[in-house]
């Protein structure tokens, strides 16, 4: 483990962005974002940012490739854009656990080669989170908040701000910034390790279990009469699904340029009525079907196929902005295994 | 905060629910924490009693659910604030849903209260919000409790509220209010005062953070098509995310135009923007403009009423008196 300190933690950042571009949450108005760093760049404290980083590897909309036609041929141009090497940090333990949910989509066979190449290029250092708040539930998934994972992880206290590699990745990074850093024990670390447990202890949603979820439950839960009630108010906007982390589904579309015609793609919603429309129409009709795709897939389909893993890592963010205050939290509170205490 | 009580709503719930004028009643759910209710229908009385809540943090505008529920047997009980009435004398005018089969309670409303102003005034980790006379006190992780004065916490539209007068009712619970003289155009003309840069400016800021969601549109008691355009995949509009900078305008500007002169100015698109884009500023433009070339008009104040946009005048501006051309305003 080494650390710095935090007056020193611009020159790290200096130091970083000399060999690639690096992008930290910054505060807004509205809430702190991702922004490009630069010289004065101030990095947030909040605690997390409005909208999750998984833009970085899973942008909103992205060209794919473009087909012209000139006579009778037809030019199809890879639309890829040459990735530079990128590091984006402080990002929080649910966050960086929501990329491993998007990799075992992403990168099974067979590998979505754009979102693989943004990863390869990407090295994410991790910070950990001292100050949860209400809506906070990573510890239902397992998640240790004061102890992230990613490529670097950090925590950063009062005075100093410590580094710990996990990958090849991380070593490197700390040993590009091994000239403003110094060795040291994590005798602080585990301190703040500990505050950070007894507060997640105390959280409103720390009784949360994912007991009644899981692989094998969909026989058991897709009819239960509760989706009807959970569902009735639903506007089905796809705030829920644009602000997740984990929310995975895009569309392909294509855009008629005059000369031709651009492919691309783009964020999908299974909230939205043409979500999956096909040849002979679309297979969720009523927005009591699509809602229940979506707590369905989070909580049993996804853990179906992928060893058990829940594609929710509890990051709050469908609580804090859904318009009417319907989300996953209410969804298991209400057709999982009651919790006991 | 709020006069009336969750408790006097419940009773009057319970009492047409038991004489059978209603069967079934739309209302504000409890929900895990102090703040996130969820609209909700409720049809038995143990229900009602457990979970209806209303409080200061019952914002949601429940007129456009109406559409919904007139399709289902029976009559709905719903509570109208004064916002949501004009919302559902607009809808009638629109002739949107089937009035027979509504029973509807106005109630006053002391303004509702933006959880995100209180999480800023209190700070993170909100663990409880109790109600008490004027302020809120409230309970967090990392501080010691705080009072917060409700008037420091308003939702943008309930600091400049247009109207304390429910303009619908079947019933009205405690007394009607009136309308207001409110400050609802000060913003728009702040920016009416900008160039055309900084206005430019000001936008292309405030909607570059839009995320295409759509809760602006859903949740719009005046965006009420079966099959809006931006989801046909027929329209040759549709669209999930933007595919150039200028999309996300031209999604709000067509939105705008559309709702201009049914907009009754209920705030629910700012209220629900997960980006905190100020989009009644949009609106608000428009029902300025409207007022001053044609006479103040309030969408919804009554029902079926014309909208000066779609009748007919012989005292209607000429189109060139109301387009100022290029930059006459710089010159
Ligand atoms: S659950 Fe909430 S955020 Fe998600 S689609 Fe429904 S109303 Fe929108
Ligand atoms: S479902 Fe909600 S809490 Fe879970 S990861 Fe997605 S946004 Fe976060
Ligand atoms: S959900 Fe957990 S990891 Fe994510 S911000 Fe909250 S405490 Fe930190
Ligand atoms: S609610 Fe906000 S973010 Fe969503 S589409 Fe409307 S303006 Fe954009």
């Amino acid at each position: 483990m080494r650390k710095c300190s935090i007056q020193a933690l611009d020159t790290v950042f200096e130091t970083i962005a000399e060999a690639a571009v690096l992008y930290l949450p910054v505060d807004g108005d509205n809430g702190a974002s991702y922004k490009k760093w630069e010289k004065g760049t101030v990095m947030s404290n909040a605690l997390n940012t409005v909208r999750s980083p998984k833009d970085f590897f899973f942008p909103q909309s992205e060209n794919l490739m473009e087909f012209r036609t000139s006579g009778k041929t037809i030019e199809v141009i890879d639309k890829r854009e040459e990735k530079e090497d990128f590091v984006v940090f402080g990002v929080r333990a649910c966050d960086v656990k929501s990329f491993d949910i998007l990799d075992r989509v992403f990168l099974n066979e067979p590998c979505d080669s754009y979102y693989a190449d943004r990863r390869e290029h990407g090295t994410i250092v991790s910070m950990a989170c001292t100050r949860p708040v209400e809506t906070c539930f990573c510890q239902t998934f397992g998640i240790d908040a004061s102890n992230p994972a990613g490529d670097l992880s950090c925590w950063k206290t009062e005075t100093d701000v410590y580094f710990q590699a996990n990958t090849e990745k991380g070593e490197k990074l700390l040993a590009a910034i091994a000239g403003v850093t110094e060795e040291s024990d994590d005798t602080a670390v585990k301190a703040q390790q500990e505050k950070t447990r007894e507060i997640m202890k105390k959280l409103p949603l720390a009784d949360l279990t994912t007991e009644g979820f899981g692989a094998g439950k969909t026989a058991e839960l897709f009819n239960a009469p509760e989706w009807k009630e959970l569902s009735q108010s639903c506007l089905g906007c796809g705030t829920c699904t644009f602000v997740c982390p984990t929310c995975q589904c895009y569309d392909i579309k294509d855009f008629k340029t005059g000369k031709g015609v651009i492919r691309f793609r783009c964020w999908d919603s299974c909230m939205y009525s043409d979500f999956t429309k096909m040849a002979h129409g679309n297979p969720r009709l009523s927005q009591l079907e699509r809602f229940r795709q979506r707590f369905m897939h989070k909580l049993v389909y996804y853990p179906e196929n992928n060893d058990g893993v829940y594609s929710c890592v509890g990051c709050g963010r469908c609580l804090a902005k859904c318009p009417i205050s319907m989300n996953i939290v209410k969804v298991m509170r209400t057709i999982g295994g009651k919790a006991d205490e | 905060m709020q006069k009336v009580t969750g408790e006097l709503l419940i009773n009057k719930a319970l009492e047409l629910l038991d004489n059978g004028t209603v069967n079934r009643v739309l209302g504000w759910k409890r929900g895990e924490f102090a703040y996130d209710m969820t609209p909700a229908v409720f049809a038995d009385a143990e229900e009602l009693k457990n979970n209806f809540v209303f409080n200061d943090f019952c914002g949601a505008n429940f007129s456009k659910y109406l559409i919904a529920e007139t399709r289902k047997e029976g009559k709905v009980l719903v509570f109208l604030k004064p916002c949501d009435s004009y919302s559902f004398n607009q809808l009638l005018t629109e002739h949107r849903f089937d009035r027979e089969k509504v029973y509807a309670v106005g109630i006053p409303c002391e303004g509702m209260v933006d959880i995100s102003k209180v999480k800023k005034a209190a700070g993170d980790g909100i663990l409880d919000i109790v109600c008490e006379n004027d302020g809120l006190v409230v309970k967090t992780l990392y501080d010691t409790d705080k009072v917060i004065d409700c008037k420091e916490v308003l939702a943008e539209r309930c600091v400049s509220c247009k109207s304390r007068k429910c303009v619908a009712y079947d019933e009205l619970l405690g007394e009607n209010g009136d309308v207001l003289d409110s400050s609802r155009f000060d913003e728009v003309e702040k920016l009416e005062k900008m160039t055309e840069d900084e206005r430019y400016a000001f936008w292309q800021n405030e909607l570059s953070r839009c995320i295409r969601c759509n809760a602006c549109r859903d949740v719009c008691p005046a965006c009420t098509c079966e099959k809006c355009v931006f989801d046909n995949p027929d329209s040759g509009v549709e669209n999930k995310a933007v595919s150039d900078s200028f999309e996300e305008k031209m999604f709000h500007i067509i939105r705008a135009f559309h709702v201009a002169g049914r907009c009754t100015d209920c705030g629910e698109c700012s209220r629900v923007c997960p980006q905190h884009i100020p989009l009644h500023l949009l609106n608000r433009k428009f029902i300025k403009d409207i007022n001053e070339f044609y006479g103040d008009y309030q969408a919804g104040a009554e029902v079926g009423s014309r909208a000066p946009l779609v009748n007919y005048t012989v005292d209607d501006l000429e189109p060139s008196e109301a387009v100022q051309k290029g930059d006459a305003d710089n010159a």
